[in-house]
């Protein structure tokens, strides 16, 4: 197996084009488990490590951008108030061994549905950057899913990294496991409040092929919202709201049975942790109110 | 540090720092699968992938074409007789024209690197006529059920039962219950493995990780066709057992390979190969009834308790004793009517576990006092003390508990360990359910307090002929005097080594203590399990100590001229006090003793009736669980896990309280997450991605209260540690549950949607 080691984005780029079937590695904290497991065996090794642009976040135009190889631990301790739906699930990714290596790129690239990145992206309305030799695209991550461990990546290209418009309002990530850290999600949840926009951002994780937002529920939450002219007075949620919304967030989902949960149980799940991170969320927006006008 | 700190440290009763702990905490201990040999060769092995399937033929053709291949085997390279087995040879080393469960062993490879031997592997082509498969084992005692053994009449292993007293008994209050015990899996960090080295004339050593060097021996021998002399085996670095490493694994494997290729031969599971390579613990379906008085003391108790033994017997037999002898817990019953039946499955093997047969049966008999107790309305921790053994009563199959039987000190002593605060105002979501994860910040949480007690047999029971042997030499090194012992007893990670220096120093009074490597050039030490090692090696270690001491001072008799001499410390002294020699005076040559020891005899237990002395000792502990439980979400945190336990004696306060915590984890584990899931006999989550066990951050801190009472019959008065708190903190965590949910929850492990739904 050969093992390519870029030392420049333009060089990784021209790398992965010259060998389109040699497989990135970033933490490795997927990759070498697949290679552990014999599920992989690719031609060469594409080490990202040693790019410097990739390991680097920056503010461009009112927004982040998070290159590809930044780490979970690094999202917590340097962006927990810019990004702070992503750092709250980078909180429960793995271990902090893991944390301290893996990164929100390799996540994207694994396209695993239990990302743990991926529902609060999704709620957050992130884009992907893509670049090859060929140019560069943006690819919100709704559509950056094209099914189980896959995306819409070419064989020549490479994740850079992710845009995100830091919040205008509260967000909330919610993940279930059997045990209280060290777990693949069950099923998880991200929720975003945007009131700028008057709109509700979701992401579903874990309990479909791909992460997914759920869109008709978020339609009806933010609906619902300024029917009653909620996101200007900031009043409480009626009974019942939050309840609804986390009905509708179940039935966006299409989960399966496996050893670690039930499909009943994952669609449930969803229903209480949408219910809850809206109520948290909405609470906070609240409070935002009452500290600015104190 | 002056002479004199140095001679009092290190003896009973103190806790001496491991010769392993900080190696294993800096990750500089050599393991098993850390064994090198510059000219060795990979072994690996080629698995069934049908729980159940006929071999038609095997082709290796095409493995043994791959550059790099030295040999590929199957039963039919086999020299010796294909059988192995701890109480039934029933387990081929390799298949022979059948397999019966997913992952039994059917062709070897070994080669210059692993990959090339797993590559290899993957070319061997067997040709399998799949067999209907016996799945469920409350069917496989079928008449229309196909037999897993077809020499065998039925899929029965082992059905034992107990009858005392009134046999058709009646009582005011009676309540039943069902329950169901998923498999649990040993799980421990270092993965099967080991080194085969040919001697070049025909013999082989190996260095593996195990926890009995004799046993395995035997199996090696039969399977090779070699004599004892020719197959030595020693002791490599084991990175925990908890029971799964009293079958063989690797051994023979190993063995064959280097002696066909003539040539050192590693082998090394991963860790999804571990979960084929080793038994687990025994599901279990228990159907249990109580019957008692207003008052909630009990006049009878019936069990029916079924064990998933699997493919191959393994130690189901014994574990199938265990349940029945020990299955109604640690009470007083006048009437007692237990069956217990392990049964052939093609599901994977189970066998040995810490808990050994209690584990499961504890789930049963706890669940069901803390319906009795809120049926005649007592607290359940009094209905525990009321019905609880003390010392005297005598057990269900008429054994005298002639020792401490402290059952309602225990549970009322964990009653009255301080309890966590009473959570209050906004909290820390790692403190709640789900933890980081953010899955609540206080909603739906309700507290659940639950109790358990149990009691466990320590050695092996039933009449088996359990001893250890110790060699001990005592010698002038450099004018100190050092002893050196030997057993070939199995350190596995419980501190055995360091008990066996505390108690040469303690009874030679040297401060140098070698412990020779563990092998088979010395007598067996039986094995490391059934909490059995400090007692049974102890006491064997104390004899050769003693055997020593006495010809020390035989020798010093001789050479003084004098008859009234002792050992104090390492001084030879008269009656008078007078210090008349120093102990290397009397050791210009060697004292060497070899001692075989036993403890008191156990009896099998009669057929009819299930009455006899079949255990040796016994040890009681009891736990409190206070779990927080997100009761809409099903997710449980377990807040504290407080227990007591009588040890006898501790001779190690740390190595104690160092089983307590590990083992009360693993109860815990079993409660709450720890399960093989098996579907048609296939394993579905062999990994540690979907095995789960608890971390640092489900695991609470822990009051420990241990209790001395000493057990006048055994060494020291030391009882077995290991195993209670893998028993009693599993049942407490899980009445902690029903407690918080009002949920009947009639099988571990607790799934969060058996909470919510
Ligand atoms: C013990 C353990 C626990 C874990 N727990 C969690 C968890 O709780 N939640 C969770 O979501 N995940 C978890 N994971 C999975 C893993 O840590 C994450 O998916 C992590 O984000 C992967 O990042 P990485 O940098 O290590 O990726 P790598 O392993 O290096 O790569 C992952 C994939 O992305 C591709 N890739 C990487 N970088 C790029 C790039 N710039 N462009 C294109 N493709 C790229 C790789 O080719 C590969 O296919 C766990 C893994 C382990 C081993």
């Amino acid at each position: 197996m050969d093992f390519l080691a870029p030392t420049s984005w333009a060089e990784a780029l021209e790398t992965k084009a010259a060998h389109p079937d040699a497989l990135p590695v970033a933490g490795g904290t997927d990759v070498m488990v697949e290679l552990n497991f014999d599920h992989r065996r690719p031609a060469a090794l594409l080490d990202l490590t040693r790019v410097p642009e990739l390991q680097e976040w920056s503010r461009d135009a009112g927004r982040i951008r998070l290159g590809a190889g930044v780490t979970y631990s690094r999202v917590i301790t340097e962006l927990g108030g810019a990004l702070p739906g992503l750092a709250m699930a980078a909180r429960t990714v793995g271990s902090p061994q893991i944390r301290n290596r893996g990164t929100v790129g390799g996540n994207l690239g694994a396209a695993s549905p239990a990302g743990d990145s991926h529902p609060a992206l999704l709620a957050a309305f992130a884009e992907v950057e893509i670049a090859s030799v060929r140019g560069t695209r943006v690819v919100p991550v709704a559509e950056f899913f094209t099914g189980v461990k896959r995306s819409v990546l070419e064989a020549d290209e490479l994740i850079a990294a992710v845009r995100v418009t830091p919040p205008a309002g509260p967000q909330q990530f919610c993940k279930i496991g059997t045990r209280n850290a060290m777990v693949i999600a069950v099923s998880a949840f991200g929720f975003a409040l945007h009131p700028d926009r008057r709109v509700v951002g979701t992401g579903i994780g874990s309990a479909a092929p791909t992460p997914r937002p759920a869109p008709e529920a978020a339609a009806f939450l933010a609906g619902e919202l300024e029917a009653a002219g909620l996101w200007d007075s900031r009043g409480p949620l009626p009974e019942g709201l939050a309840t609804d919304f986390g009905r509708r967030v179940r039935d966006a989902a299409a989960p399966i049975d496996d050893v670690r949960g039930s499909a009943a149980y994952r669609l449930h799940a969803l229903s209480v942790m949408a219910r809850r991170a809206a109520t948290w969320a909405w609470d906070s927006y609240r409070d935002e109110n009452r500290s600015a006008a104190a | 540090m002056t002479s004199t700190e140095t001679r009092t440290a290190g003896r009973l009763g103190d806790s001496p720092l491991r010769p392993d702990g900080t190696l294993k905490v800096t990750g500089e201990f050599a393991y098993s699968s850390d064994l090198w040999h510059d000219d060795m060769v990979w072994g690996v092995t080629l698995r069934s992938p049908h729980p159940h399937a006929r071999i038609r033929s095997i082709d290796v053709t095409e493995a043994l074409r791959v550059p790099g291949v030295s040999a590929v085997l199957t039963a039919a390279d086999v020299p010796g007789e294909n059988a192995v087995g701890l109480e039934h040879l029933d387990t081929p080393a390799l298949a022979d024209g059948v397999v019966r469960y997913q992952g039994e062993p059917v062709a070897l490879v070994a080669a210059d690197h692993p990959e090339t031997a797993r590559r290899a592997a993957k070319r061997i082509v067997v040709d399998y006529e799949v067999l209907p498969a016996v799945t469920d084992p409350r069917r496989a005692l079928d008449a229309d059920a196909p037999l897993v053994h077809a020499s065998r009449e039925d899929n029965l292993v082992r059905a034992m039962k107990i009858r005392r007293g009134d046999p058709a008994p009646t009582a005011p209050v009676v309540v039943a219950l069902d329950f169901e015990v998923g498999m649990q899996d040993q799980a421990f960090l270092g993965p099967e493995s080991g080194l085969a080295v040919p001697d070049g004339e025909g013999g082989v050593d190996l260095f593996v990780a195990t926890q009995w060097l004799h046993v395995d021996q035997g199996q090696v021998c039969r399977v090779l066709g070699l004599p004892p002399e020719q197959v030595r085996l020693t002791l490599a670095g084991v990175g925990g057992a908890f029971g799964g490493r009293e079958d063989l694994s690797m051994h023979v494997h190993a063995c064959l390979l280097a002696l066909h290729t003539g040539k050192p031969v590693k082998m090394s599971y991963a860790r999804d190969e571990s979960f084929f390579g080793h038994v687990h613990r025994h599901p279990a379906w228990l159907r249990y009834e109580f019957g008692a008085s207003e008052e909630g003391e009990l006049i009878y108790a019936k069990a029916d308790i079924l064990f998933d033994g699997g493919a191959y017997a393994s130690s189901t037999g014994a574990v199938v004793g265990n349940g029945g002898t020990l299955g109604l817990g640690p009470y007083r019953i006048p009437s007692v009517h237990v069956d217990a039946r392990g049964v052939y499955t093609n599901n994977p093997p189970c066998g040995a576990m810490r808990g050994f047969g209690c584990v499961q049966a504890a789930f049963a008999h706890e669940a069901l006092m803390d319906e009795l107790a809120d049926r005649v309305g007592v607290d359940r921790v009094e209905i525990r003390a009321r019905n609880g053994m003390v010392e005297g009563d005598l057990n269900i199959t008429g054994q005298v508990i002639d020792s401490a039987a402290p059952v309602a000190e225990l549970i009322r002593t964990v009653r009255d360990l301080p309890l966590p605060p009473e959570p209050e105002g906004e909290r820390d979501i790692r403190e709640l359910p789900g933890g980081a994860s953010n899955t609540t910040h206080g909603e739906g949480v309700v507290r659940g307090i639950g109790y358990a007690v149990t009691y466990k047999n320590v050695g092996f029971s039933e009449g088996f002929d359990d001893y250890s042997t110790a060699r001990v030499r005592l010698e002038a090194v450099a004018g100190e005097p050092v002893a050196t012992v030997h057993t070939a007893a199995a350190e596995v990670g419980q501190g055995l080594i360091t008990i066996e220096q505390q108690i040469c120093r303690t009874e030679l009074g040297v401060d140098q203590v070698v412990v020779h490597p563990k092998d088979t050039s010395v007598g067996s030490g039986g094995s490391t399990s059934a909490s059995r090692q400090t007692y049974v090696t102890g006491g064997a270690v104390k004899a050769a100590c003693e055997a020593v001491r006495t010809s020390v001072l035989r020798r010093a008799a001789a050479l003084l001229q004098r008859s009234d001499l002792r050992l104090d410390g390492d001084k030879i002294v008269a009656e008078s006090g007078e210090v008349v020699a120093g102990l290397v005076e009397v050791l210009d040559e060697p004292v060497e003793e070899t001692v075989e020891w036993r403890h008191r005899p156990t009896f099998p237990i009669d057929p009819e009736t299930g009455q006899g002395n079949a255990h040796v000792q016994y040890a009681f502990s009891a736990h409190r669980a206070v779990v927080d439980v997100d009761t809409e979400l099903g997710l449980v945190k377990v807040v504290a896990l407080d227990t007591a336990q009588d040890v006898g004696r501790a001779l190690n306060p740390d190595a104690v309280v160092g089983q307590i915590q590990g083992g009360s984890a693993q109860g815990m584990g079993l409660a709450l997450m720890e399960e093989i899931v098996v579907q048609d006999g296939h394993v579905k989550n062999p990994s540690f991605t979907d095995y789960l066990i608890p971390t640092i951050l489900d695991m609470p801190p822990m009051q420990v209260k241990v209790l001395e009472y000493a057990d006048p019959h055994a060494p020291y008065g030391v009882r077995g540690v290991g195993e209670p708190p893998t028993i009693s903190s599993g049942p407490a965590v899980a009445a902690a549950v029903r407690a918080a949910t009002g949920k009947a929850l009639r099988r571990v492990p607790i799934r969060p949607e058996h909470i919510t739904f």
